[in-house]
């Protein structure tokens, strides 16, 4: 698994400075090898410093396969039962995958006009690891849920099986609606996007292929021109990300995508959107 | 010091593995050796796929070379209670490591190493984590082995001749993978089929699932007199072989589009899609809920 591991860490630049700070903090006795087996702890300090994390599994949980068929596309879903969160407002939830290359998965930032923040998403998953779902609270307040998942290889696994193909539609982007939505209420819409999201890989002694890093790093939804979510993603999300959410049309309108990816190339779309019947 | 005496004892095993594999002659100069259906271990040496030669006037062809520098070897060895003929040609019909990872073993013989034009790229992808799960698997049995590299790249066809014995190569596009080639034997009309197709061990889809069903719909169109399977027996009959697997195929397809409809999630579809093959395959549990994945992420684009 190193030579994998090394090659998704040298390309995922964005989180190597995360990775140089965790691994200053590396040196341990022999004593604490049990427990430093964990990445949380450091995890956790390196992305949210010292502030308080509280346990919020009475209304998030994530939902996950215990055990995934392909790491390269473990579907997993950040649930939260409004009902058992009275006066809290969803504002960002960071998913972390603790033990991938980049662990920091994605960050999603909520407006207020959603209905339901529960978000579904698929990840690579590169090797047996627990997940956290951390959510801050518009008060400041965070919250956070955790998952188990054993997969490996989901990170260094081949991006693309028909490369070709990924080529030809790079960018492409589709919104899936259930059609039929009841008026005044919450619909899960689902948006895909074609791209690789490449995690890159060293340059091969023996074919000489070197295939740099590219992955979809932002992605900007809006209803009417108005933000709906924004998301901060990155390698390990999946081949074609996949970013399930609700929405809550009180009228007909358009809903807008803007993905920008990490070469810098911007991708665009709208739809209509019809009233609920 | 670990190191060293790593490399010792692995010289030590390989050294003492000289045994020949057991082949069959499934057609005149045809010999192929049965892989088991099974994962990689340290004793079957990766040898879980089929693996064989072919015999010209001048010179060998070998059609894949097993899932080790061992296994590789092995089957030089018993080309070598046949035939003292050249190995000139060193076919690989895709990248996966069951299939590659001997081409080592006839290295000093400087074969012409030939594969599909899109496999150097996608075995560049692939080949840490093939080696780092493969030595895993394997561990002593793997050392040595190294990632192919070949030069003869083939597009669309090709041809070789082994004096007096022409061999046609076909590329196909997407289909098991995106590098899969076939290897047609004109003197006995025998086809290797490469993993385009599985027999009794249950096709695994690394390509496209409906590129797979327009490859196995070209393939029936091929005069042949039977097929050597990826998987499988050494050899069966034509083209009735392809029946289970196009079926398995079918239905995965038709499944998945029908999960999609109804909009159920990836989850809900790796549950329920396929479960009436499951009696019909060898290792289903281990593989059908990743080629329902691959399919709904392909079919999910269709409109
Ligand atoms: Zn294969």
């Amino acid at each position: 698994m190193r030579l994998s591991r090394t090659a998704c860490i040298g390309q995922a630049l964005s989180f190597l400075l995360l990775l140089v700070i965790l691994a200053v903090a590396a040196p341990r006795t022999a004593a604490a090898d049990e427990a430093s087996d964990d990445p949380w702890p450091d995890l956790q300090t390196a992305i949210f410093a010292d502030r308080q994390i509280a346990d919020g599994s009475s209304f998030m949980h994530l939902e996950a396969p215990a055990r995934a068929a392909d790491a390269a596309v473990v579907p997993l879903e950040i649930k939260f039962d409004p009902a058992q969160m009275p006066g809290l407002t969803v504002k960002t939830i960071t998913l972390v995958i603790d033990k991938n290359p980049a662990p920091v998965a994605a960050v999603f930032h909520l407006a207020a006009v959603m209905p339901d923040p529960s978000i579904g998403t698929r990840i690579r998953v590169n090797e047996y690891t627990n997940i956290h779902a951390v959510a801050e609270m518009t008060d400041g307040k965070l919250y956070m849920a955790k998952v188990f998942v054993k997969a490996a290889g989901g990170c260094s696994a081949p991006a693309v099986k028909t490369p070709a193909e990924a080529v030809a539609h790079l960018g492409e982007m589709k919104l899936k609606l259930p059609p039929d939505a009841t008026a005044g209420q919450a619909r899960r819409a689902q948006l895909m996007i074609r791209h690789p999201n490449f995690s890159g890989m060293q340059m091969d002694q023996v074919t000489r292929y070197y295939i740099p890093a590219k992955f979809i790093e932002a992605i900007d939804i809006t209803y009417d021109g108005k933000p709906l979510m924004s998301v901060e993603g990155n390698i390990s999300l999946s081949e074609n990300p996949f970013i399930e959410f609700s929405l809550k049309p009180d009228q007909a309108g358009e809903m807008s995508v803007t993905a920008r990816d990490s070469d810098g190339a911007v991708f665009k779309k709208a739809w209509p959107v019809p009233a609920s019947s | 010091m670990i190191l060293l005496a790593g490399i010792w004892l692995g010289a030590t095993a390989a050294a003492a593995d000289d045994s020949a594999l057991t082949v069959t002659e499934i057609a005149p100069g045809i010999f192929v050796h049965q892989g088991v259906h099974a994962e990689a271990t340290p004793e079957n040496l990766g040898g879980i796929a089929n693996i064989g030669f072919i015999i010209g006037d001048d010179s060998i062809a070998v059609i894949d070379t097993g899932g080790s520098l061992r296994e590789g070897k092995a089957l030089l060895a018993a080309i070598r209670q046949i035939s003292p003929l050249p190995v000139r040609y060193v076919i690989n019909t895709h990248f996966h490591p069951d299939h590659i990872f001997g081409n080592g073993a006839f290295a000093a013989s400087h074969p012409e190493v030939i594969a599909h034009a899109n496999l150097p790229r996608s075995l560049a992808a692939r080949a840490g984590d093939y080696l780092a799960s493969a030595r895993s698997a394997m561990g002593q049995s793997f050392l040595g082995t190294e990632i192919p590299n070949p030069k003869r790249l083939v597009g669309k066809t090709d041809d070789i001749d082994l004096g007096h014995r022409r061999l046609h190569l076909t590329a196909f596009p997407p289909a098991h993978t995106d590098a899969d080639l076939t290897v047609y034997d004109e003197k006995t009309g025998t086809i290797f089929a490469g993993d385009l197709l599985f027999m009794e061990r249950i096709p695994s889809i690394d390509g496209s699932v409906l590129g797979w069903l327009k490859a196995i719909d070209k393939l029936r169109r091929v005069k042949a007199q039977r097929v050597v399977p990826g998987h499988g027996p050494v050899s069966a009959p034509w083209p009735a072989a392809l029946d289970d697997e196009e079926r398995y195929l079918f239905v995965i397809a038709t499944e998945t589009r029908k999960a999609l409809a109804n909009g159920e999630s990836l989850r809900q579809a790796t549950a329920t899609v396929g479960q009436s093959e499951r009696p019909n395959w060898q290792l289903f549990d281990a593989y059908n809920e990743r080629n329902v994945t691959a399919a709904y992420t392909e079919l999910e684009w269709e409109e």
